[in-house]
């Protein structure tokens, strides 16, 4: 209670923060980075809607680059995502996340425990599939890339705004079936140009392998980019305690 | 829903702070949310009213709204959300001056 004149009124502080909400989970994201970078290995925060064909784009990069990615893959439940890519080769972890509807920095932190990614060149982070949530939290990736199927219509940019200006690339992806479908690309095209600020667009299909040779490419451009990864990492220990997993 | 757990470690960051004060009851936040954060105000208000025990129980949330804005980097140049997010003059891509930000702006609490 007020002291000051006896008023009765309950002594109030306002106390000025300015804080980003998220700070713990950047926080976190900046350690993760911090290790992968150190270590030479470039992150790739894959999103995409359900079915956008996520999978399907990494079982062909592993196809064409065997031996040297890794995937972690988040779903809500099962290892199915995870059992495609082992079945093609690819040292392969799942998230399950049960209800969460995306992958934060301490869920990726957790999983790289138990996976041998310092050996790696490539870590794809495939995300929950969803084009809002993901956007939100910044997981440690070097990039981000959204994948966005012909099937889902050119509005897609538009009505997701958020992920699509966090993203640094998208692949459009199944366009085997264009000629079966009324997808205008350039529509999709000008959509980009007004949500994302360097908009740059992949065409892919992951069944014919039309478009993978240039993701490649753009992988490799980007991966040089980065000083550390460049180099080569020197792999060194991880030499922090351990958290336990946070319960959700 | 993510804004399940952005209140989360809202609640976490404020119970902290009201700890450190000796708070006898936080009476009201105010958090501001940019139209490009992905943040849904409203999910976040009443993600906000599951979550209030303890200190935060009669609290009330304020959230301010901020809006898009696209600038050029070079001459400075407004660039309207929801057009081409490159300087017609410069030639170069927009930058996002606010509207990305998920803040905790302001506490306010009942000290002993």
């Amino acid at each position: 209670m007020c002291e000051t004149c006896g008023c009765g009124d309950p002594n109030l502080v306002s106390v000025e923060v300015h804080d980003k909400i998220l700070a713990a989970n950047d926080r976190t994201a900046a350690h993760n980075r911090e290790h992968l970078e150190e270590g030479g290995v470039f992150a790739v925060n894959l999103m995409g809607s359900p079915g956008a064909g996520k999978t399907a784009v990494l079982e062909a990069t592993a196809r064409a680059v065997r031996g040297r990615i890794g995937v972690i893959a988040g779903d809500l439940e099962t290892e199915r995502d995870a059992d495609r890519l082992r079945a093609v080769g690819v040292p392969a972890a799942a998230i399950t996340t049960g209800s969460a509807c995306h992958l934060d920095a301490e869920m990726v932190h957790h999983a790289l425990h138990d996976f041998p990614w310092q050996k790696l060149e490539y870590l794809f982070v495939e995300n929950v599939g969803n084009l809002v949530c993901p956007a939100v939290y910044d997981l440690g990736q070097a990039v981000n890339v959204v994948a966005l199927s012909v099937t889902e219509g050119e509005d897609k940019p538009l009505k997701y705004p958020v992920m699509f200006r966090k993203a640094d690339l998208v692949l459009l992806t199944k366009v085997d079936l264009l000629p079966h479908l009324d997808f205008d690309v350039a529509a999709v095209e000008a959509a980009l140009g007004r949500v994302m600020p360097r908009p740059e667009v992949i065409r892919l299909s992951a069944r014919t392998g039309e478009g993978v040779p240039a993701w490649l490419e753009w992988l490799k451009a980007r991966r040089r980019a980065v000083p550390q990864a460049a180099a080569g990492g020197h792999g060194r220990a991880h030499d922090h305690a351990h958290h336990p997993p946070v319960a959700r | 829903m993510h804004e399940y757990s952005l209140v989360s470690a809202l609640v976490d960051r404020v119970e902290r702070e009201a700890r450190a004060r000796n708070a006898v009851a936080v009476h009201k936040l105010s958090v501001r949310i940019g139209a490009l954060s992905g943040v849904e105000p409203q999910l976040f208000a009443s993600a906000f009213t599951l979550c209030q025990q303890g200190l935060l129980e009669k609290a009330t949330l304020d959230i301010r709204r901020a809006e898009a804005a696209w600038a050029c980097p070079d001459c400075g140049t407004a660039i309207t959300d929801g057009q081409a997010l490159r300087c017609a003059a410069c030639g170069v891509p927009a930058k996002l001056v606010s509207g990305d930000e998920i803040l905790l702006e302001q506490i306010e609490m009942e000290v002993p």
